[in-house]
């Protein structure tokens, strides 16, 4: 039984509308006291000055003009990447599968760069590379799209289970191309001919960022001022509202599911003909998930996407700088890495919902 | 029963929401014991706000609940069970693939014991004449007896203090009538039930007393013996209102759809509708009138080309006599013939609207792919004519970019409307046009469409309220498990007809 007087002492209540502002207060709010948190943490730890510590996450990412080149062509591969999955998920079509698809477009790139070294030239194959690379990706995502389209497959499982396809095929070939025979690897592809290496810009960063910029500016455009984006929009929120206005459902899922794919795709060509030059099974390095966290962290805003990625590029280069630094292990950069994490994503609770506490509650008779 | 002892006394409670106004403003109201009491008041007058107070869903910013002379804090619905005050919401809160009794006893403390459950179900229907199949799954069960469950629900945990919110909403007048009957069981028994309803015949047939809400204030009350229709009409909207429908005559009627022979099946094989032929006429109203689920919602997916239809033809007759195959077509092809189709369909947000987005933006949902661009959309059309119709049409809302789904129920009604008639449709399909609005939204809903007959669209009106067809309707076809059992003039057949028409099977 309640008693009299028993009352809560705070109300868990949904706001309204929370408005920009107020969400991003609360936002860097929550980053702040993380920081604050990891301090403790730290000093618990190891009995270092925090001060010192987040110094030196910020070296990490920044502290050289090759370092910060560097997290900046990170950010930019996983922000394009989050871009690619994002119409998926606007239309709720939940692509797990960027791992497989950015694979399959490292993948065609590399075929292009091993196979036609010393028939094409190079801006041909550069060319070729290009075409298949976007088409290997837009295909390893359009096989699950047709499945919902057509049998209403689940696409969560489907686009996950062409991941480890992927890099199976991915592991096939590595062999069948490997260089030196027996060693497991291809190494680096053309080291002598340069033949299919993505042209430098500037300096061998810059191609990344700008590509990652262009998509950025073009998926933000597309999402809200093309009537494709717009029916992706309605399809993601109700079904039955976009059979009724007359959109095709399954077409709309297709088209979109061939854009996520090929974008997936020319991040792989980027990884493999731009940055790496090689090809392995964890050129990846599990981002086409990292990028599920980016894209859901910055609510599906491209714009938005741009900070969360830089955020998460940020800890992770910076953790592992203080793991060197200070002679801890890697363990220790993602325990950081995972409090920071925890506040931004808890903090999502606070701009849905307001906590208000009990002022004495105006008793009458007055 | 009539003794006037106070079960509950609500006292200066106000209760504020973010960013909105007051919901419920210093209201004081009492509930007696063993009397039925109506909750009236205009969509967003705070009749569901004050009564979520009472059974704990929300808490109050200021003011006393007292009950049985104590007053009490609740904070939760089990705090509200605990009182004895047990509310069944409009919208049902059942799993699905639990059957009747797991569901009744869901979240209860103490040990497991579903036989047991089972008699004490039995011993609670057989007294108060609720007809209830313990051992079905609730994915099986008709919206009535959904309900039957939540309210054996509530009474299994002892509740004294009844709580129904519009629970005649989606019932058929026999339902209701059953319904009534068993709240008059209950009333009996000593129970105090408040019912909130827009349905003022209903509040007149089954309430001791009926109490007025206004913009969250509590207006007055008065026993509804001693009131009229009118008197609570008036006392609800804050002025006096006519109360008649008009049915202007149809001005130049002629064939603008005709349907012949139209069959439907439901993905089971179910037959929705058998050999359904009629003709709609420009300038005129045709109501549907039936049980719901007899195919009111089939036909007019039908004609609007979202059903998968096994046979028949549907023939749009344009002005100049050329016809127009209708059958097959998706909404998008029926568009692309230049045949204007508007449908206000039954599931306003989950069909007709987007929620989530603003109101503008779900103007486009109709013009997004006109425009100069083939590539972008225009963004300015929709949004003039979201203006116009916030305009036009006194939509409540804080300003254009508002989520529609945050809009009351007459408001989203409104603007769903307003978007299907800006584009002067030479058909126009609505089901359950005015459900869950009230008085006032109602009223301008018949008005608009009245404007749409005046302009020449033939109306098709799919209504449950049967007064209103026969106010509002030229012709009324009546459907009964998916066949048409009679075409009858809306100027001189009464509801008793139709209801009788409603309930036997075509003789055709």
């Amino acid at each position: 039984m309640p008693m009299k007087n028993k009352e809560p002492r705070f109300y868990i209540s949904k706001r309204a509308d929370a408005d920009r502002r107020t969400a991003w207060t609360i936002r860097i709010i929550a980053i702040v006291i993380s920081l604050i948190v990891c301090g403790i943490v730290t000093m618990i730890c190891t009995g270092d000055n925090p001060i010192s510590i987040f110094a030196t996450i910020f070296k990490g990412a920044f502290g050289t003009q090759r370092k910060a080149w560097i997290t900046l062509q990170y950010v930019a591969v996983l922000l394009i990447i989050s871009l690619a999955l994002t119409p998926a998920f606007k239309m709720q079509f939940w692509n797990v599968g960027g791992e497989g698809q950015v694979l399959m477009g490292g993948l065609s790139a590399a075929a292009c760069m091993i196979t036609l070294e010393n028939k094409l030239p190079n801006a041909v194959v550069i060319l070729l590379m290009i075409v298949t690379s976007l088409l290997a990706g837009a295909i390893w995502g359009v096989i699950p799209a047709i499945f919902k389209a057509l049998w209403n497959t689940n696409e969560t499982l489907s686009t996950l289970m062409m991941n480890y396809i992927a890099t199976q095929l991915v592991a096939f070939f590595t062999i069948v191309w490997e260089v030196p025979k027996g060693s497991g690897k291809i190494g680096i592809i053309n080291q002598n001919s340069n033949i299919g290496w993505l042209p430098n810009i500037g300096n061998k960063y810059l191609l990344s960022i700008l590509v990652a910029i262009i998509v950025t500016a073009g998926m933000y455009v597309y999402l809200k001022y093309t009537k494709q984006g717009y029916e992706i929009s309605v399809v993601g929120e109700s079904l039955n509202t976009a059979r009724y206005v007359g959109i095709m459902v399954e077409k709309v899922i297709v088209r979109t599911m061939i854009l996520s794919g090929a974008l997936c795709g020319l991040a792989g060509l980027l990884l493999v003909g731009g940055i790496n030059h090689t090809i392995t099974t964890t050129i990846t390095n599990g981002q086409g998930f990292t990028a599920v966290m980016v894209s859901w962290l910055a609510k599906f805003h491209p714009i938005g996407m741009i900070f969360t990625s830089l955020l998460i590029i940020f800890m992770d280069r910076g953790a592992s700088e203080i793991s060197t630094a200070f002679e801890l292990n890697q363990s220790f950069a993602d325990i950081l890495t995972g409090i920071i994490l925890f506040f931004i994503i808890g903090c999502e609770f606070f701009i849905r919902y307001e906590v208000r506490f009990r002022k004495d509650s105006g008793k009458e008779n007055a | 029963m009539n003794n006037n002892e106070i079960a509950v006394s609500l006292r200066n409670i106000t209760k504020t929401f973010v960013g909105t106004v007051l919901a419920n403003n210093n209201v004081n109201l009492d509930i007696k014991k063993g009397e039925i009491l109506s909750l009236l008041g205009e969509n967003g007058s705070g009749k569901t706000t004050l009564m979520n107070m009472l059974s704990g869903i929300y808490h109050p910013d200021a003011g006393q609940i007292i009950i049985n002379g104590k007053e009490v804090t609740i904070n939760s619905p089990r705090d509200a069970f605990a009182l004895g005050i047990g509310m069944v919401h409009q919208h049902f809160k059942l799993i699905d693939i639990f059957n009747a009794t797991e569901n009744i006893v869901l979240g209860l403390d103490g040990k497991l014991n579903l036989a047991d459950a089972e008699k004490k179900i039995k011993a609670i229907c057989d007294k108060y004449g609720f007809e209830i199949n313990t051992n079905k799954k609730i994915y099986d069960m008709s919206v009535s007896e959904k309900q039957t469950v939540e309210i054996v629900k509530v009474l299994f945990r002892g509740a004294e203090i009844l709580i129904l919110d519009e629970p005649t909403a989606v019932l058929t007048p026999q339902e209701t009538e059953h319904l009534f009957q068993v709240m008059r069981n209950m009333k009996e028994d000593g129970k105090s039930i408040v019912i909130i309803t827009h349905k003022l015949n209903e509040i007149q047939s089954i309430s001791d007393r009926v109490a007025v809400l206004r913009q969250g204030e509590f207006i007055g009350d008065m026993k509804t013996s001693d009131s009229t229709i009118k008197e609570m009409t008036d006392m609800m909207v804050g002025h006096a209102v006519s109360l008649n429908i008009d049915r202007p005559e149809p001005v130049d009627p002629q064939p603008r759809i005709k349907v012949e022979n139209l069959t439907v099946l439901d993905e089971e094989g179910v037959v929705k509708l058998d050999n359904v032929s009629f003709t709609a006429n420009r300038g005129e109203i045709l109501g549907i009138a039936g049980i719901s689920g007899c195919g009111q919602k089939e036909l007019l997916r039908a004609i609007a080309g979202l059903e998968i239809v096994k046979e028949g033809k549907i023939t749009y007759i344009h002005r100049d006599g050329r016809t127009e195959e209708l059958l097959g077509m998706s909404p998008r092809e029926i568009s692309e013939l230049g045949v204007k189709l508007s449908f206000v369909p039954e599931d306003r947000l989950g069909m007709g609207l987007v929620g989530n987005m603003n109101i503008a933006d779900n103007m486009m949902l109709r013009s997004y792919r006109k425009g100069s661009s083939r590539f972008f959309t225009d963004k300015k059309t929709p949004r003039d004519l979201a203006e116009k119709v916030v305009d036009q049409l006194q939509v409540a809302t804080p300003n254009l970019d508002t989520p529609v789904r945050q809009l009351s129920g007459g408001n989203v009604q409104k603007v769903l409307v307003g978007r299907e008639i800006a584009s002067e449709p030479r058909v126009l399909l609505t089901a359950y046009a005015v459900r869950g609005l009230d008085i006032n939204s109602s009223y301008q809903i018949y008005d608009l469409i009245n404007q749409q007959k005046a302009l020449g669209a033939a109306v098709i009106f799919v209504g449950e309220d049967l007064d209103v067809l026969v106010e509002l309707c030229d012709r009324i076809l009546v459907l009964c498990e998916g066949r048409v059992t009679g075409i009858v003039d809306g100027r001189t057949t009464d509801k008793y007809t139709l209801g009788s028409m409603m309930t036997q099977k075509g003789e055709a």
